[in-house]
């Protein structure tokens, strides 16, 4: 037998792959163009922005992509990663006021806290899905945002941990066009992981475990388990990009836990393209820039831009700016054909 | 005889808020052998298979592997110890190519898939062990196509084939042949007599011709309980057996 089951039609249909899909079955000078052009901006961006907002761009990628992560390739919607990225903050904060380290170590110390964080959080998390997933991080990131305004002996409470220094080696960091310059290649490493998990055999299964959890399961796969890694990795890559935004201000505040950090997030994921990884790196710079843009201009009601950008991304293109783009050049790759 | 079952079910019960579905079940499967689940719609058939691959837990009673009390353990675990399982609705990763499918089974009994510091093209040496299995159940040359692209046949075709990834000890097929034509159903016959060699099946299956074809050994479940077990003609002669569920579609003509 060297037929076998099957009725007519089995011509592949106009599938829709993820973002991720196309991009890596795009052809290869595609891919490195893209690299090379991402890579240029980024050295590009001190230059052409105000050096303190291309530096909250980076540290807003990195907690994008963290998002991503777990929105788009685990499936998870964790709405109180604000816990992570801002445990980050106060710990890399403390560590660089009171013991004096490189910046870059501190930033460290406090990615692995929000990662030993993410453990127990996860733990919980992980065993709901869906609107209940979201529901217990975000209840656990209202824990931690109370535990911070009460621990005031540590965290300063409303008045934040002031004076945090950009301690490295001795050099002077303290005008931001430089500083950015040394927290770029950090940041690179970040999404570096990031992609090298999404393009990983663990990557793969949590894909799977996105498209079809009870499949994944039967083929062996702990879910949970598998889950409360992503859980912990997008964690600690939060946690980097917290860390470095709390040495980024030399100042750390109770909004970067409050709830609306955590939304924020989510806001720059789903703008940029859920799924894509890049998209947040997008989401993260148009966002940014954008706020600073408009409060700078004085206006007072900057949600109400940035929300309404929202709505018409997400009715408009859904997949959004990256998702939709490379939609666009598929289909225009696939009439040149 | 319970001394040589792979697979055996003693007393399972399961309880849906006060409703019996699985109730007292003594179930012994013989190693190589096919063993069809047949009964009417609500008999229990598909609850009794969520309970046999861990993705229910028992309301009481004990299920055996091979000598081993695995009752209660999660469907992962139940997996990696030999069951492998097809779903009645089918059931895949929609932008995963065949061959990528099969590779993600054949993977998962190794630690590769914990491997976030690796490239996934490390998965690359499944390749040929998938390709091996894609070609036994017909789907060589659509290896590359992703899933959701595939006629629903192929789909049923492409879940034996990731089942077969698993290397399992005992095969459980939920309604393999169900809505398919009746060129598939004959396709799909063939095709599970060919990988039943050496191998334990537990099927369930509505078409009695199906059964009769491939089943060593029939159980035919009624309301939760099992009615009557034995070879397929002796099953089919029996008396209660065609006044509960075959007398339906016999009286009819």
């Amino acid at each position: 037998m060297t037929s076998t089951v099957d009725t007519p039609a089995d011509t592949p249909k106009a599938a829709t792959p993820s973002g991720l899909v196309a991009v890596a079955r795009a052809p290869g000078w595609v891919r490195y163009a893209l690299l090379a052009l991402g890579l240029a901006a980024a050295a590009w961006l001190p230059n052409g922005l105000y050096p303190a907002v291309a530096v909250d761009i980076l540290c807003w990628a990195l907690f994008a992509v963290a998002v991503d992560l777990l929105l788009g390739f685990t499936g998870l919607m964790s709405f109180g990663h604000a816990a992570f990225w801002g445990t980050s903050a106060y710990v890399t904060g403390l560590v660089a006021i009171h013991a004096g380290l490189p910046f870059p170590l501190a930033v460290l110390a406090g990615a692995l806290a929000a990662a030993v964080l993410a453990v127990p959080i996860g733990y919980l998390a992980v065993k709901r899905t869906g609107i209940y997933f979201a529901m217990v991080t975000l209840a656990f990131a209202q824990m931690v945002y109370y535990v911070a305004n009460e621990w005031r002996s540590v965290t300063q409470g409303e008045n934040g941990l002031q004076g945090v220094p950009r301690e490295l080696f001795g050099w002077d960091l303290t005008d931001d066009y430089y500083f950015y310059y040394a927290i770029l290649p950090i940041v690179l490493l970040g999404l570096a992981a990031a992609w090298r998990i999404v393009h990983s055999p663990f990557g793969r299964v949590l894909v799977g475990i996105r498209d079809n959890p009870a499949r994944a399961r039967a083929l062996g796969y702990p879910v949970h388990r598998y889950k409360l890694t992503a859980f912990v990795l997008s964690g600690f890559i939060a946690g980097l990009g917290g860390g470095l935004f709390a040495v980024g201000h030399r100042f750390v505040s109770l909004d970067v836990l409050h709830w609306t950090t955590s939304g924020k997030a989510v806001i720059v994921v789903v703008l940029g393209g859920i799924g894509t990884l890049w998209g947040g790196v997008l989401g993260a710079g148009i966002v940014v820039r954008l706020e600073d843009w408009l409060s700078f201009s004085g206006f007072e009601a900057i949600g109400l831009v940035t929300g309404g950008i929202f709505v018409l991304v997400v009715v408009l293109f859904r997949r959004g700016i990256w998702g939709s783009a490379s939609a666009l050049a598929r289909r225009l790759a696939a009439r040149r054909r | 005889m319970t001394g040589q079952a792979l697979l055996s079910a003693r007393g399972l019960t399961r309880d849906f808020r006060g409703f019996r579905a699985v109730d007292e079940v003594d179930l012994d499967v013989a190693p190589e052998s096919v063993h069809a689940l047949v009964g009417p719609n609500g008999a229990g058939k598909t609850t009794l298979f969520n309970l046999l691959t861990g993705f229910l837990r028992p309301s009481g009673g004990r299920i055996e592997l091979a000598g081993r009390d695995v009752t209660g353990l999660p469907p992962e675990q139940v997996a990696r110890l030999g069951v492998a399982r097809s779903f009645q609705i089918t059931s895949l990763f929609p932008q995963l190519s065949a061959r990528e499918h099969v590779a993600l089974a054949l993977q998962s009994s190794s630690g590769l898939g914990w491997r976030f510091w690796r490239s996934a093209k490390l998965m690359g040496r499944y390749t040929e062990r998938a390709d091996e299995l894609l070609a036994m159940v017909g789907l060589s040359e659509l290896a590359e196509a992703p899933s959701e692209s595939l006629a629903y046949g192929r789909k049923r075709a492409l879940e034996l084939a990731i089942a077969l990834a698993l290397d399992p000890k005992v095969l459980l097929l939920d309604e393999p042949t169900a809505g398919m034509g009746l060129e598939d159903v004959d396709r799909t016959v063939e095709l599970i007599s060919r990988v039943r060699q050496g191998r334990t099946v537990v099927m369930v299956e509505h078409n009695m011709s199906v059964v009769g074809r491939l089943a060593d050994t029939v159980t035919v479940l009624q309301a939760g309980k099992v009615l009557v077990e034995g070879p397929y003609e002796q099953v089919r002669a029996d008396e209660r057996v065609i006044t509960a569920y075959l007398g339906a579609a016999d009286a009819a003509h």
